[in-house]
């Protein structure tokens, strides 16, 4: 693979050949793993398996559709939504708003954080028709007219990001955090429980925000746009 | 995700009523768990109990002196609670170390002490587990178990309780209050709330078919320090390999009392009663803590990729011990 790259390097005419050669590389790679799979696919599935005849119909569940006014960035969108919609599908798919990320689906990665009623959650792991009337911002609703919103700016700054995909939750996450901190909610860090005001320190910032993983770790740009923000001398 | 019917109902009573006339009904609080488990068809009950405008979010004080937390109360909001955090700081720092700030926005007390294993065989739908499908064995036994339980297994599950914040509230001697739809009221001791598995680890706790959590009621608060110490493969943001839930009092020379309750150990939060007479009135030292940690791992029983826990559980507590003792002359 490595001799593929640099092969890449020296030249176009050699690309070709170099893709190529490298998904040949990859399907071989893939192939073995895929046809053991297969085999042990077949012998008969272990009793704890769910399993159905296929020349049988799939017993059906007719999806449920229920109104729902959502209430996004000011806005309020009177939509009819399949009851099972997570708050995430209904934001990215229903009312096409992609700013909010669908990193792992599973409430772990914090890339789908978005504010509700001024709280951050996993968008991801609630649904949709739980929360009419209420209100949400998404990344699309921070800058609330200006150009950027301080955080935006502070990420911008300090270049606490790479591939961008963990970015719009990594900010709506840290807007949440920072009105966590204000109203004095303490952190597994937090030294004094009893003390009513936790200073924002960068260790505080880095538990109050291992709820969003960034893969291309640019975790200490990250801690520095928000202490930025948040007027903590690094 | 399988369909479902979904309501919203106005009163505890409706909410309560409504899960007794559903055959598959289930209630949704924080969801943090259910839909999670609702992706992978795991859970998939066909009607959804949405009981977040019921209430129950308040945090009050009893008549003896202790706390009644609503069944809705966020697990932020209690471990921010004002009262908490000075009367009850061993919960504040067990539902602290859970979790991620955007999760606990939204889990429930109610919903944290139901929360499901996270075995990755039960996780994993291709693969037998007794407490997902009853009766068609267990794949941790001979897996790779190095989450799993020391205490209080079978044969048939070595999974262990997921929750921080039901160890300290075993450790506090916590009550579980819960309404069935005929309006009927029950206390429940948290030490009989959650079920060792024995035959059924699919059945997890005691609450019955047709009971709704409504709260948890904390006895007044116990006198002494508190302390809960996880011990995890990340800093942050990972569930437990074991905690300690730990409370001494040792205002005078000699220790007037201590309490330690184990997690990430069993099907459910381990405390042993008899264990900690031995330290009252007893000068603690690291004999005695010994003596105690003996009696908690009484009849311990490791597998083939968790056996450190016991050296941990060990260091663990006396760690927890040194942590509030730290300024006494009676730990050295």
């Amino acid at each position: 693979m490595i001799s593929n790259l640099n092969i890449i390097d020296e030249g176009a005419e050699f690309f070709e050949i170099s893709r190529r050669n490298m998904l040949k590389v990859s399907a071989a790679m893939f192939s073995a793993p895929l046809a053991e799979r297969v085999m042990s696919a077949s012998p008969p599935a272990p009793s704890g398996v769910r399993s159905r005849d296929l020349t049988q119909p799939a017993r059906t569940h007719p999806p449920v559709m229920l109104p729902v006014a959502l209430n996004v960035n000011g806005r309020q969108f009177d939509v009819r939504i399949d009851s099972r919609t997570t708050l995430l599908d209904a934001l990215r798919e229903t009312l096409a708003m992609k700013g909010s990320k669908k990193g792992c689906d599973h409430g772990q990665c914090g890339a789908c954080t978005v504010l509700l009623g001024g709280r951050r959650i996993n968008a991801c792991l609630t649904l949709a028709v739980m929360h009419d009337g209420e209100p949400i911002t998404t990344i699309e609703g921070l800058s609330n007219g200006n150009p950027l919103h301080p955080m935006q700016a502070a990420f911008l700054k300090h270049d606490g990001f790479q591939c961008g995909y963990c970015t719009p939750g990594q900010i709506c996450s840290a807007i949440g955090m920072l009105d966590e901190a204000q109203r004095g909610v303490p952190s597994h860090v937090t030294e004094n429980l009893s003390v009513a005001a936790v200073p924002l320190t960068q260790q505080e910032i880095r538990e109050r925000m291992s709820g969003n993983l960034c893969r291309c770790s640019a975790y200490p740009n990250i801690v520095a746009a928000i202490g930025d923000a948040a007027g903590v001398s690094p | 995700m399988k369909s479902f019917s979904f309501e919203q109902p106005a009163t505890v009573q409706a909410a309560a009523a409504s899960l007794a006339t559903h055959a598959d009904a289930k209630f949704i609080a924080g969801g943090t768990n259910l839909l999670d488990l609702m992706k992978l068809e795991i859970e998939a009950p066909t009607h959804l109990i949405d009981i977040n405008r019921l209430g129950l979010d308040q945090i009050e004080t009893t008549d003896d002196g202790g706390v009644r937390i609503g069944a809705m109360v966020r697990n932020s909001d209690l471990a921010a609670h004002s009262r908490i955090r000075i009367d009850y700081a061993v919960l504040s720092r067990a539902l602290l170390s859970g979790a991620s700030g955007q999760l606990r926005n939204k889990a429930t007390t109610g919903g944290n002490l139901l929360q499901r294993t996270r075995c990755y065989y039960f996780y994993d739908t291709a693969r037998p587990c007794n407490k997902r499908v009853a009766g068609s064995g267990c794949s941790a036994v001979a897996g790779f178990n190095r989450m799993h339980a020391i205490l209080g297994a079978s044969d048939q599950c070595i999974a262990v309780h997921p929750s921080d914040m039901a160890v300290a509230m075993r450790l506090l001697d916590a009550e579980v209050e819960t309404i069935n739809g005929s309006g009927v009221r029950r206390v429940i001791p948290i030490a009989e709330f959650h079920r060792l598995p024995a035959t059924t680890p699919h059945l997890e706790t005691n609450l019955r078919r047709d009971e709704m959590i409504t709260g948890v009621k904390l006895p007044a608060p116990l006198p002494g320090r508190q302390t809960y110490r996880k011990v995890r493969d990340r800093a942050s943001y990972a569930f437990a390999l074991i905690s300690v839930a730990a409370v001494i009092d040792a205002s005078g020379e000699r220790a007037q009392s201590a309490r330690i309750a184990l997690g990430g150990v069993a099907h459910k939060p381990w405390r042993v009663e008899s264990a900690e007479l031995g330290l009252s009135g007893a000068t603690i030292n690291v004999k005695s803590i010994d003596a105690v940690t003996d009696q908690l791992l009484a009849g311990a029983r490791a597998y083939s990729d968790n056996d450190f826990k016991l050296a941990l559980v060990r260091r663990t507590v006396h760690a927890a011990v040194a942590e509030i003792l730290k300024n006494s002359p009676q730990w050295k």
